[in-house]
Parts: C-alpha cells; structure tokens; sequence
C-alpha cells in the first residue's frame, strides 16, 4: 500500500495547467524526489497534496485518506517545509515549535518532550532561545524541518529545503535530512534541483511543463543515458576493439585516440577489461552519467544550474535574501 | 473548534504585546495626548452641558478609540504574517478557519482590554466618578468591544496581502471609523449624512455603551445616543457576523 498515491491530477490556472494529469506512488519510508525546472509544477502539486489548493481533477490519497475531501485527516498525516520561510520571527526556536505543537493538538504532557527531541534532532537545542531573527539561513531551513516532525506526521514534504544554503549548510541539512525516514519514521517528499540531492532519493520523478517526463530510481533512470561511459586508452586500440567485441558483444568507439564504450555495469565491466586485454590497457576511466544528463536528453535543457543566468537566478537571490531576513 | 490552537494564538499575540515594550507605550500615549491636549483645548472653546467638562464628554470616546487602534492593529497582524509567511503555518495545520479567527479574534480582545483598562484608571483624574459596579460594566463592554473591533479588523485584512495597505487601512478605515464614533460630539448633533454613517459604524455602540454608564447624566445634548441594550445588541450580532463571514472568507483558495 503506497503512502501517497496520485492519479491523473491536474490544476489549471486560466488557460495554464501548472498541473497536467501526473500520476505516482510513493512507497512508505522512502525518499521521493520531484525534479523538474522553475514553473515546472513542483510547488503546486504539493500544495495540492497539501490541501492548501482544490485541483481541477483527478484524485489524490495520503495514508489512505483523500487529499481532496477529507482536509482535516490528511492535515495531520503530513508535515510541511514550504518554499519560503514560514517561521515567526519574532519568536525563539522554542516558541516556534511550542506553537507548532498546539496547532497540531499534541498533547499538553508531551510537549516539552517533543519539543526537547526535535531541537537536539537539528543541533539547535542550545540556541533553543534564540529569537528566530538572529538565526542564519541554514539554521532556519533545520527549525522548520523540525517544527515539521513535532506532530509525528507520515509525511513529511519538503519544498526546496536547500536552496540559497551555503555548501555547508546544505550538507548539514541533508544529513538531517537522510536520517529521517528510519529516525522518525517518515517518507519524505521533496523538490530539489541539486543532482547530488537526488542522486540519494530512493525513486524520482522527473516533472516539466506540468508533466512527469520520467520516473524511477537515480540508476533507472540513468540507463536512459544507456549507462556508464567507459574509456580507455590502449597500446593497440584495433586489436583492443576486436577483443571488446570478442569479450562483451560492444562496439567501442574510437574517438581522438580513445576508446569510448557504454555499460549498464561499468564498475564490473573494468575488471572484466583488464582481464581480458592485459598489459594492452595504458589508463581507464569510468564516467558515471548524472540525473542532469538525464534531464538534459529528455528535455534539452538543463534543470536549473545551467539556466540559472537571467530570471531564475534572480529569483533564487530573492529568496535568498528573504529566508536570510 | 480547536482550543489548543485558539489557546496558542492568544498566547503568541499575548507573549508579543509584553515583549514589545515600546508598543504599549505608544499605544498608551495616544489616549492622553487626545484627552490632555485636544481635550483640554477643546474644554475652553466647548461650554460643558449638563455639569460635564469636554474631557469629561470625550473619555468614553477615548476609550473607544483605544479599543479601536488596539484592536484593528492586532487583527491586522494577519497582514504582516502573509507577507512573511508565517500565516501559512496556520492556514496549513488541521484546525477549522473559525478556530483560527475566533483565535484571533480573542488575541486583539485580550490586547485591547488590558489597554482600556489602564486608561480607565485615569477617571479620578478627569473629575468622574465611578462606583465598582460602573468599573465592572465598563470592563465587560471594553471586552465585548474589543473582540467585536478585533473580529472587523480580521474580515478587512482578509481582502490585503501585503502591508503596503496599512497607511490604506489607517487613513481611509480607521481614522474615519474614529471621528464618525460620536466619540468627539455626540451623534445626535450630526448633519443627516454623517450621522447616518454613524450609525453604520460598529464602534459607535461600543462608545455609546461606555457613555451609557460612565456618564452621570440621562439627558442632554451630551447624553448617550442609544439604549445600552440597543448598543449590546448591535455589538454582539456583528461579531457573530463578522466572525462568521472572516471564517468564510478564509475557507481554500481555489
Ligand atoms: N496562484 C497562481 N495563479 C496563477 N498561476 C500560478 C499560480 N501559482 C502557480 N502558477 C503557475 O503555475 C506554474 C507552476 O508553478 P509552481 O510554483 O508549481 O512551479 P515550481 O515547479 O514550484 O517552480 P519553482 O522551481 O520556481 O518553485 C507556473 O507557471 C506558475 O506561474
Ligand atoms: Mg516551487
């Protein structure tokens, strides 16, 4: 039984479907990642999941309930890290999560303790009664998130949670991140446009223009590449790709000197080619394609990094410059 | 209804109207700068009627007013936290839209009555007397006031996404809310026009109710301008009203 499970959902805006009739299963306790470049639908589909929208059609279950007609039960299966910051400011930490924990009807003897658990999850606890305005960038994203988990929720979706972090920052955050679904019993939902971030989701989906391009676990969906890219350069590079041929049925192409070759197994395939061609190999090199690549063929375009020169990146300082404020 | 959640909103504005110091102050300054300098200018050009000096006239007013400013600047707050996201917490947690603004709704009511309480302590200074049970009703009217006040402040920034609009709110909404109260001359001495936008304005019962028992006399151009049934009535019907529709309003975006 998938823990979210989407069918044909779509959400038009005017003449716009932000939304255009995507279908996916989550399976509980995974990381899902939802790819796809600025505008691409990434948001509204969670806003939609989070009942904070109606859709236009299609249908949509949390934990079995109906993101659609049944607000209240799905409100307290989830928990949310919106795009933008949505902390009281003027409030510490602390307050924050005590907040958090009223809103959502945790009981009154069971506060503290939750309260205590998050903040230490984060590392925050000894800046627990700080105003939430002297906090940085990276400290905000970790509060949310743990304001997030006080209720105990199923899922937890997380929109861009690194975005506008510093290196370090970032890496700290995925940490937390990373250890949620076994910590805390969660499945996390999150949009990303950093490929080494999705490279650790256990499946992605692929979203352009409203629609899922592609769906499946990084290595599924790096085989559309057709694999890893092998090249090596040789003493003999006729007799080389003969004995390629010979050994794994491949053609291996010859470009400026090189041998290039693709394998679904490239890490298994080297030692398999040095057997095979001995003290003929002179260097071997293993490329790893990346789920931009993927984006890239299946779009022709990259999903943000590359783009990121005009408006997006203007939109990212924005945000940036908010969630700093 | 959620009382955690309506509980925990009250706490918050209440944790913040303490911890900003500054913010009680000028709230509180304003009522004594109307009643010590216009009021006290006003007393040499208005001839008291029926034994009342002008400060005496307008103090119920001044409570008004302070309810008023109060009130509508807790409500507003929704603003603020629209446009720094916070609201969205709230909208997004599993609590019921009439839990959030009967919420609140009692944040700007506990605000605004602690405010009218202090400048009700200023009586004994203006020359009035007030017995304890005067003291009591006053506070029971300053309460139903501030939340009907509260509540009205909720519906308008329902309609306002950012805080640009709040030189909007103040000059155009509450400032003409103010004047057209019957707080600074009594209603009754109003051209027909005016006086019928009085009568359409909420907080004129709440300044007529406190006329009602502040004041010593039942007659006069400076009497209280309704009954104070009329004026409870009218208070407490356009809370309902006013929570129910603010709680509409802020069912899911399409
Ligand atoms: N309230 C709205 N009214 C009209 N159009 C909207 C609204 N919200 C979103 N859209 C449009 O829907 C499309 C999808 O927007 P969405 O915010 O879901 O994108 P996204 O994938 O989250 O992008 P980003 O990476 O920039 O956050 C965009 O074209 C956007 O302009
Ligand atoms: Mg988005």
């Amino acid at each position: 039984m998938p823990i979210i499970k989407v069918e044909n959902l779509v959400k038009r805006y005017g003449n716009l479907a932000a939304v255009d009739g995507i279908s996916f299963e989550v399976k509980e306790g995974t990381i899902f990642g939802f790819l796809g470049p600025n505008g691409a639908g990434k948001t509204t589909t969670i806003n939609v999941l989070c009942t904070l929208i109606s859709a236009t059609s299609g249908k949509a279950f949390i934990n079995d309930h109906d993101c659609l007609k049944e607000p209240s039960a799905v409100r307290k299966s989830i928990g949310i890290v919106f795009q933008d910051s949505t902390l009281d400011k003027d409030l510490t930490a602390y307050e924050n999560l005590v907040f958090h924990a009223y809103l959502y009807g945790v009981k009154k003897s069971e506060i503290k303790g939750r309260v205590h658990d998050a903040l230490n999850f984060v590392e925050l606890y000894d800046r627990r009664d700080d105003l939430v305005k002297k906090y940085s960038g990276g400290m905000k994203r970790r509060l949310e998130v743990a304001r997030g988990l006080i209720h105990r929720p199923r899922v937890l979706f997380l929109d861009e949670p690194t975005l506008g972090l510093d290196p370090q920052s970032r890496a700290n955050l995925w940490g937390v991140i990373t250890e949620m679904p076994k910590k805390h019993n969660v499945t996390i939902f999150m949009t990303t446009h950093y490929m080494e971030e999705a490279e650790v989701c256990d499946k992605i989906a692929i979203i352009d223009n409203g629609k899922i391009i592609a769906e499946g676990s990084p290595d599924e969906l790096k085989k559309i590449i057709g694999g890893d890219v092998i090249s090596l350069k040789t003493r003999d590079n006729k007799w080389s790709q003969q004995e390629i041929k010979k050994l794994f049925d491949i053609d291996a192409e010859n470009k400026e000197g090189e041998l290039y070759l693709t394998s679904n197994r490239g890490d298994a395939c080297i030692p398999e080619l040095i057997r095979g061609l001995g003290d003929k190999v002179l260097s071997v090199k293993l490329q790893r394609p990346t789920i931009n690549d993927v984006f890239l063929k299946l779009t022709g375009k990259a999903i943000r990094e590359e783009d990121a020169s005009g408006m997006s990146n203007i939109k990212e300082e924005v945000r940036a410059y908010r969630r700093r404020h | 209804m959620e009382f955690n959640a309506i509980y925990v909103l009250v706490a918050r504005e209440f944790k913040k109207f303490v911890r900003e110091r500054s913010r009680l102050v000028s709230a509180l300054a304003r009522p004594l700068i109307w009643l010590f300098l216009v009021g006290a200018g006003m007393s040499r050009l208005v001839s008291p009627a029926g034994g009342m000096s002008y400060t005496q006239f307008i103090f119920p007013g001044i409570l008004g007013m302070t309810i008023l400013f109060s009130s509508i600047f807790s409500s507003i707050s929704i603003i603020w936290d629209k446009e720094f996201g916070f609201f969205k917490e709230i909208l997004a947690a599993p609590v019921s839209r009439l839990s959030i603004v009967i919420g609140k709704g009692l944040s700007g009511t506990v605000v605004s009555t602690i405010q009218a309480a202090i400048v009700l302590l200023l009586f004994p200074v203006l020359g009035l007397k007030l017995g304890l049970l005067q003291i009591i009703a006053v506070l029971i009217i300053a309460i139903a006031v501030s939340f009907c006040i509260s509540t009205f402040g909720i519906l308008l920034a329902t309609f306002y996404e950012s805080y640009e609009s709040f030189s909007v709110i103040m000059n155009f909404i509450v400032m003409p809310m103010f004047f057209l109260s019957g707080a600074m001359y009594p209603v009754k001495l109003l051209p027909k026009p005016l006086a019928v936008a009085t009568k359409l304005n909420p907080l004129t019962y709440g300044v007529d109710a406190f006329k009602n028992v502040i004041f010593p006399v039942e007659e006069g151009p400076m009497s209280a301008d309704f009954s104070l049934a009329t004026d409870m009535t009218v208070i407490l019907f356009l809370s309902f009203a006013f929570v129910v529709i603010a709680a509409r309003l802020f069912e899911r975006k399409k």
